[in-house]
């Protein structure tokens, strides 16, 4: 059946992507775009990056829109369905529900990412509403309320020494204003890049002079007692399973995300036991004809590592899945194995993280340890005699070749020896 | 066809170097360095992945 009707849902990085690539493949047809945020495609690296910078530097404050929605509209000639949210999923009619209305496909691209975790009792959908004074940062409007807190001088918690709550750490530092970082594990990281990196990163906070305590847990938030007749809760400080009482006017929650699939259930489309992401082969497909997914939510095959299921946050991930989904979905037939090697990157404190590959190893291997002398760190990641992953603190210029390495299936022994010749400091 | 980089927008991600490594090269500063600004019709595919891979579009090919 060709197609005449696209459909794509989730209307972020892999959305977008997914949109693009279906004209520049050439397909005429009907293009729907679905999201439920209000704004036209937006990136978000820079939301916990540049954003959040003083004024006068570039990028401060200012949304950075992919394309607008007049360019979406006229020249990729897409139905653009803002602030509307998929409800649920027919797919014996091929029909995704909005509501009341039900809009039909011929093919689907699924691409609704995902959405961060809450602290019991601070969810503003709960039963006790919102509790101001307690964000997590994944969209525009979380971003502002972070920005307006520095720019207020607020004393900042932050829950989860992950990426984004580093890089919010970074930004408080930045303006020189204390920030503490709350961290369940003894050493943070250590699912996504492995305790060997979790280490050196806790030495970047440290260095930085941000207060981060480790192996504690919150045990749960004070409040203040509400004086206006409006009754609202706002946070006053965290309490910590250790007994200490952070006092707080901001906390920032960066404990991880969950795939945003909830309309999904039921519908038929394979989810994760675990986390209920979207389970798709190497192609991206579903096991839903016509169905396909990508980005965030995306448990996804990879040839490149023994078949291994990887459900990756990455912009390159979403960015790539997406376009490669919209050409499967039109041309099923043609549709191969996607080969990426994953990858990412952070800012702290003025260094540059990046991240090549897989951290799942049997050996992490530090090769370069030059960040207490101003230079950098490379750690290499092993299996059998193949080089898989590789983390790099400022030393740009090695990554891409490192990450060559990686899709070659290089091996480790002259993957050593490249990085270890190639250690010259670049402060950034 | 020409490259144009836009360094005050790159910011070293080296997405470019990945899609299209004879063509883009990311140096010790954490920037884009163009190999060769002026390659042949025949690399058009490969270039435009480049292009479109810079996660804040600093790379254009103009011609
Ligand atoms: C603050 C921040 C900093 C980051 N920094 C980096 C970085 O430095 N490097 C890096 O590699 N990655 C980074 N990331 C991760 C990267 O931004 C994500 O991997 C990427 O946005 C994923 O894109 P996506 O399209 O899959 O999902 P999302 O961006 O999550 O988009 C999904 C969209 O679908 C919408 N949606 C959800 N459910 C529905 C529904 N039922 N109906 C309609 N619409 C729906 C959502 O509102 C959203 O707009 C960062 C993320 C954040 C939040
Ligand atoms: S992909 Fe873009 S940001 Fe990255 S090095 Fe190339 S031009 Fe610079």
């Amino acid at each position: 059946m060709s197609v005449e009707r696209m459909v794509v849902v989730g209307a972020s990085l892999a959305g977008l992507r997914a949109v693009e690539a279906a004209r520049r493949a050439g397909y005429d047809g009907e293009l729907v775009l679905v999201g439920d945020e209000v704004h036209a495609p937006y990136d978000r690296p820079p939301l916990s990056k540049a954003f959040l910078d003083p004024d006068g530097e570039r990028g401060a404050g200012a949304v950075a829109q992919f394309r607008s929605e007049e360019v979406l509209r006229d020249e990729l000639r897409v139905d653009l369905r803002l602030g509307t949210r998929a409800t649920g999923l027919d797919t014996t009619a091929r029909e995704v529900l909005l509501g009341d209305e039900r809009l039909p496909y011929d093919a689907l691209v699924i691409a609704t990412g995902s959405v961060p975790r809450w602290l019991p009792g601070t969810d503003p959908a709960g039963p006790d509403g919102p509790l101001e004074g307690v964000t997590q940062l994944r969209t525009v409007e979380d971003a502002r309320r972070v920005r307006e807190a520095l720019e207020a001088g607020a004393r900042i918690v932050v829950v989860g020494a992950g990426f984004i709550g580093s890089e919010v750490a970074s930004a408080a530092r930045k303006r020189g204003l204390p920030v503490t970082v709350v961290e369940a594990l003894d050493v943070p990281l250590t699912r996504s890049v492995g305790p060997e990196v979790g280490v050196a990163c806790v030495e970047l906070h440290r260095a930085a002079g941000t207060d981060l305590r480790l192996g504690v847990g919150v045990a749960g938030l004070d409040e203040e007692t509400p004086d206006g007749p409006d009754g609202r809760r706002r946070v006053r400080a965290v309490r910590l399973t250790d007994g200490t009482t952070l006092p707080a006017d901001l906390v920032v929650l960066g404990i991880g995300v969950r795939p945003a699939t909830d309309w999904l259930e039921g519908s038929g489309v394979a989810l994760h036991d675990g986390d209920r992401g979207v389970l798709v082969d190497a192609t991206l497909a579903t096991n839903v004809p016509g169905v396909w997914a990508a980005g965030d939510m995306a448990h996804v095959e990879n040839p490149l590592f023994d078949g291994e299921q990887h459900r990756l946050e990455h912009w390159t991930n979403a960015a790539d899945h997406g376009a490669a989904a919209a050409r499967h979905a039109l041309d099923p037939a043609a549709a191969e194995p996607v080969v990426t090697v994953p990858y990412f990157w952070s800012d702290w404190y003025g260094h540059r993280l990046q991240f090549v590959g897989t951290p799942r190893a049997d050996e992490a291997r530090v090769v370069v340890d030059d960040l207490a002398t101003g230079g950098g760190l490379v750690v290499l990641y092993r299996r059998a005699d193949r080089v898989v992953g590789a983390f790099v603190v400022d030393l740009p210029r090695v990554v891409m070749k490192l990450r060559r390495r990686v899709l070659d299936r290089g091996p480790w022994k002259e993957a050593v020896a490249f990085a270890t010749g190639s250690e010259v400091p670049t402060p950034r | 066809m020409r490259i144009v980089a836009d360094l005050g927008k790159c910011e070293g991600l080296g997405m470019c170097e990945a899609m299209a490594p004879d063509f883009f090269e990311v140096d010790e500063d954490g920037v884009v360095d163009v190999l060769d600004a002026e390659p042949g019709e025949e690399h058009r595919t490969d270039l435009t992945a480049a292009v479109d891979a810079c996660p804040v579009l600093a790379l254009t090919l103009q011609g």
